[in-house]
């Protein structure tokens, strides 16, 4: 039992890595999809309602598929790692991409047409109006979005990133004690899962208005 | 090596075979995960402590780990202490428990929100304490929650994908047969996701009917 440690932590730091990376490339592509999909421009918004019901309406596991076993026929060659992250990025963006356009549609109508009447531009009411307010609103479905990908990560065991759940899997199958490595796996999830939650709270309750 | 989509009706019986399983498993722990997800929340909720805490410590396990790690605990794990299910079976009690748990906090928190005063009436009307959380109390928690628990539905089968993993010939195994035969992955896995498309669109709109049908009951 003991030899399994360092290869369970050693996973865990991957899985933190792949999550940071996955949550940067989320955020990224939930920021332009929101934008994008509050656009005035009828086909950009078209393309972004696209992006999200077709990453939404797949199974994410499909999607690591098909970037990694099926890009090397148009051309993208990656990875595990690289394939694993660019897709999971791109599709907890759709989730994100939602959430955030959520987040600033319902900030009130009257603070748009108020910033607008005092001569704000378009752009200008909504970096120093809109934006500021629903920042606060959207940390925590946020944080719902992040949790998901964290446990999401897992779904680069089966193309063998070298991860929690396949260190699990793999340790699962030699040393036959599938509940311990799964406890141990397990923990280390929730430690982690538990410490981003915590980071979470700690800066909605810095955004709240008092 | 360019993209050759015309191999893909070659393998049209299997890929609709692989639909009709994850079709199949999305029904069955779509079920458990609805009758579990009851259970669960009226333990959690009523149940003698000794019951209460294991279910409390399963949930909270469940809901922190991914649910890759879990099926393959219930599958390698089973075969262990000596219970060997098959794949499929695996498979549909792995996603049925995890969505159990997704769904029990709903109707949790529902059954604490039905108004006090349909307790206190079905009670002063003679109705015994399990009689009235059975035929008051979780039929219009139930009802409040069916809209949350239809994405944890839609979540569900996109889920399914994972069962590949250890073994289940649904869709997402389907296209790796044919992937295999005829090493064409993109065209395969873009097909099977066409197709959880299709399924997910109309899982969608039937949640939309049964909701409006919910709505105009009341």
């Amino acid at each position: 039992m003991l030899r399994v440690y360092p290869f369970f932590l050693e996973a865990a730091l991957v899985t933190v890595h792949l999550s940071v990376l996955t949550c940067i490339l989320g955020l990224a592509c939930g920021a332009l999809g929101a934008s994008m999909r509050l656009s005035r421009l009828a086909f950009l918004r078209w393309i972004a309602a696209a992006y999200v019901s077709l990453f939404r309406g797949t199974p994410a596991l499909i999607q690591v598929f098909i970037l990694y076993f099926g890009g090397p026929q148009i051309g993208i060659q990656l990875d595990a790692f690289a394939a694993g992250t660019i897709a999971l990025g791109v599709n907890i963006g759709a989730y994100m991409t939602e959430t955030i356009r959520g987040a600033i549609v319902s900030v009130d109508r009257g603070q748009t047409e108020a910033a607008r009447t005092l001569g704000m531009s378009r752009w200008q009411s909504m970096r120093k109006v809109v934006l500021p307010q629903a920042a606060r609103m959207m940390i925590r479905p946020l944080g719902v979005n992040i949790n998901a990908l964290i446990k999401g990560t897992a779904l680069l065991a089966p193309i063998s990133v070298v991860e929690l759940t396949q260190t699990a899997q793999r340790f699962i199958g030699s040393t036959y004690k599938p509940f311990e490595m799964f406890l141990l796996a397990g923990i280390l999830y929730m430690i982690f899962i538990y410490v981003v939650g915590q980071g979470i709270n700690w800066l909605d309750r810095r955004a709240r208005i008092t | 090596m360019g993209l050759d989509f015309t191999v893909v009706p070659d393998y049209f019986g299997m890929l609709l075979m692989g639909m009709g399983w994850t079709i199949a498993i999305t029904i069955g722990a779509g079920l458990l995960s609805f009758f579990g997800g009851i259970a669960f929340a009226v333990t959690a909720l009523y149940g003698h402590w000794a019951i209460r805490l294991p279910v409390r410590l399963f949930a909270w396990l469940f809901m922190g780990t991914p649910l890759l790690l879990q099926l393959f605990l219930i599958y390698f794990g089973l075969i262990q202490i000596g219970i060997d299910l098959p794949a499929f079976v695996a498979g549909v009690i792995g996603l049925g428990l995890h969505f159990a748990v997704y769904n029990s906090e709903l109707i949790q928190a529902s059954i604490l929100a039905v108004d006090k005063g349909q307790y206190e009436g079905a009670r002063t009307l003679g109705l015994s304490r399990g009689q009235t959380l059975r035929r008051i109390v979780i039929p219009q928690a139930v009802q409040a929650v069916i809209p949350p628990m239809g994405n944890n539905m839609i979540a569900l089968l996109k889920d399914s994908a994972l069962v590949s993993v250890i073994g289940v010939a649904e869709l997402t195994l389907a296209a790796q047969q044919a992937i295999s035969r005829t090493y064409r992955p993109f065209e395969f896995y873009l097909a099977a996701a066409f197709c959880y498309y299709i399924i997910n669109l109309a899982l969608e709109a039937g949640l939309r009917r049964l909701e409006r049908r919910i709505a105009a009951s009341r």
